[in-house]
């Protein structure tokens, strides 16, 4: 309960400050935050972009989420996300003649295994060089941004009359997600996803073997866990999850892959999973708070004259106060639950250990 | 012990191969002359933000703090450098604001690792995207900039074959760097400033004990180097580009940290590091210029992140960071 408190307050204090840096420039913040709210859920059709735009934060979210639980900074959720994207896409459109049934989950497969595959260069990395993943995903990021460009805009190029922009052929239908009224498959997808992951985490050994990880990697070892393990697998499982919401974007929303269509769904994800304290269910309202601001922008920007970045600001500045939790609790006069979880990221930083 | 001595004795490897790569560059001088000068001076251009970003870094590190924000440090004063040249037409002025604005950063960052306690690395993250949001916010289309720094020859040195075209024909921001990286490694090594700045980063509850005030060295150091991080944002809309493109560090400022860790925290080291990324893409450009290879320009433009995985593979596991570096001190 109380860190529901403490996430509202700094979604609040976040909005507050926008409004001043809106004022600053010159903007009405009620005029700006009137069309932002009417458009991610004024009516029906406001609702399902939203839902749309939630989908996959939610599977960042949950990326970053898990990786933490492990002690794991995984900033490289946007590329894993992309090379899902990108290869959902390619088979979406390459493979022909098969059912729907078969062939939309194949391609959803095939970009989890994707971002699954990138993540675990980040995790044997860090295990047998000690290379620190914070700097090596990032790293990935824009390999996987050179690389994506380079399929969309060479082998895997929409060659259809009249197109001359980078991007992939559509989908075939048997590859698209459908959307059930105003929601999204993908959207139920990622529910089911958040209770798999709150059961593996909670319910299992190996989910107690990521969070003793998380806590104390010298008491994890000493316990006689296979550390390295779990650090290769939980960023395999988190990159899996990355791909995954690339995939949803690409069968679900899109169509296809093209540059440019989902920049910045990785970063979202870190400040999603703080703003849910890294637990799974908290992901799906923080995923859909950032989704109705993404959803709510553009009508914001059409009909207040505000440049839609402004939401970017506003996230960065949840994510300082949901991490400057002391000033919070300070200002609250709220006390640690016994019990709580501390996220310790900075261990490790340049060495092995 | 001697600094100078300790780098040779622990760094002969690289010594060397720095003197093989030299000997290389003579040999292929002696060949073609002008695409050698274009390589080295554009070499030397490339590591300019690296090394700035990379002596950012490793001041806040040999302090006990990660600074994985100079990525956002350099956008931001990138864009205000920018701003200010826009509207006042003072390339001198358009530098002071972005130094200033990665001194604000910096001292953000202390305020949020040693006042509030935040794990070091969100509170880098926190600057990243905070600068990513602004600059992307305030960003206009169409915004040109008011001329930008021109290189000035330095007479009779600019003659020396090689040495001349990469080193003394430069602007003015560039033959400043050059001069910081031996200023800082002067500081550090030789200065009380730098004896207590280590200790701090190494043990800093012996550092308070001394009467070191840990929290005042470190708001004060993290402050100075994001001077540098701004700096090196300035470079890039005032002398390298001269104009200002959303997202255009371009990941600069994470290459940089994997720089000072193959720099080893050591100012000169890590120039070494940097002109050998920089000489990476500037040898790359110009083979794709000649035409000597055929490769999409998308894995030209893969090169130095790879080369950076690679680097911080190769070297992670042998080096040291300092001590304490990462960990919040309490005052007991």
């Amino acid at each position: 309960m109380r860190s529901v408190i403490l996430s509202v307050t700094a979604v609040l204090l976040a909005l507050l400050i926008g409004a001043g840096i809106l004022v600053l420039s010159g903007a009405s913040p009620v005029a700006a935050y009137t069309a932002l709210i009417h458009g991610a859920f004024g009516d029906a059709q406001a609702w399902q972009r939203t839902l749309e735009k939630a989908t996959p934060l939610v599977f960042s979210g949950l990326a970053v989420a898990f990786a933490f639980k492990a002690g794991l900074f995984n900033i490289g959720a946007q590329g894993q996300l992309l090379v899902g994207a990108i290869i959902a896409a390619a088979v979406g459109f390459g493979v022909e003649g098969l059912p729907a049934w078969i062939h939309a989950p194949l391609a959803l497969l095939a970009g989890a295994a994707a971002g699954a595959a990138l993540a675990a260069v980040a995790g044997a990395l860090k295990v047998y060089t000690g290379a620190h993943e914070v700097i090596t995903t990032i790293m990935l990021n824009y390999i996987a941004i050179n690389l994506t460009d380079y399929l969309a805009d060479g082998p895997w190029k929409d060659t259809s009359p009249g197109n001359i922009v980078a991007r992939t052929p559509h989908i075939l239908d048997t590859a698209a997600l459908p959307t059930w009224g105003p929601v999204p498959s993908g959207f139920i997808l990622a529910v089911l996803l958040a209770a798999v992951i709150y059961w593996l985490l909670w319910k299992t050994t190996f989910g107690f073997e990521i969070r003793t990880v998380g806590q104390n990697r010298h008491a994890a070892r000493y316990a006689g866990m296979r550390v390295a393990r779990t650090v290769i697998l939980t960023m395999v499982i988190s990159g899996l999850f990355a791909g995954l919401g690339g995939a949803v974007e690409t069968q679900g929303v899109v169509g296809r892959y093209q540059p440019g269509f989902n920049v910045g769904l990785g970063f979202e994800g870190i400040t999603i999973a703080l703003l849910a304290k890294t637990h799974p269910f908290g992901v799906i309202p923080a995923a859909l708070l950032v989704g109705a601001m993404k959803a709510g922008s553009s009508q914001m920007q059409f009909v207040a004259d505000v440049p839609k970045e402004i939401i970017d600001v506003i996230q960065a500045l949840i994510l300082f106060f949901i991490a400057a939790e002391f000033l919070l609790r300070r200002l609250l006069r709220l006390r640690a639950e016994a019990g709580e979880e501390q996220l310790v990221l900075s261990t490790g930083w340049g060495s092995g250990e | 012990m001697n600094p100078w001595r300790s780098v040779w004795n622990h760094n002969r490897g690289k010594v060397l191969t720095a003197a093989g790569l030299i000997i290389l560059v003579f040999v292929a001088y002696a060949r073609n002359p002008q695409i050698v000068e274009a390589v080295l001076a554009s070499s030397l251009r490339q590591s300019i933000p690296l090394v700035l970003g990379a002596m950012c870094g490793l001041i806040g590190e040999r302090s006990g703090i990660i600074n994985i924000g100079i990525e956002g440090q350099m956008l931001l004063a990138a864009f205000v450098a920018f701003l200010v040249n826009v509207h006042t037409g003072s390339l001198l002025l358009a530098t002071v604001a972005g130094v200033l604005v990665g001194a604000l950063l910096g001292l953000f960052l202390a305020f949020m690792s040693v006042t509030l306690r935040i794990d070091q690395i969100i509170g880098g993250t926190v600057i990243n995207m905070l600068a990513f949001g602004l600059t992307g916010y305030f960003y206009q289309v169409g915004l040109v900039t008011k001329g930008k720094f021109t290189p000035i020859a330095i007479p009779v040195l600019e003659k020396i074959p090689v040495l001349g075209a990469m080193f003394f024909r430069n602007p003015p921001l560039t033959y400043l760097t050059l001069l910081l990286i031996f200023v800082v490694q002067f500081l550090l090594f030789f200065t009380p400033w730098g004896l207590r700045t280590r200790a701090v980063g190494e043990h800093p509850r012996a550092a308070d004990t001394v009467g070191i005030d840990v929290y005042k060295m470190r708001y004060m150091n993290v402050t100075l180097a994001g001077m540098l991080a701004g700096l090196a944002g300035a470079y890039l809309t005032l002398e390298a580009v001269g104009s200002f493109e959303r997202a255009m560090t371009n990941g600069r400022g994470f290459v940089a940290l994997a720089v000072m860790i193959f720099g080893r925290w050591n100012p000169i080291l890590s120039w070494g590091a940097a002109l050998l990324f920089g000489f990476a893409t500037a040898l790359q450009t110009q083979l794709q210029f000649m035409r000597a290879v055929q490769i999409p320009h998308q894995f030209i433009g893969m090169l130095p992140y790879l080369l950076t995985i690679v680097v911080l593979a190769g070297v992670g596991g042998r080096t040291r960071p300092p001590a304490a570096v990462g960990q919040p001190y309490v005052k007991e």
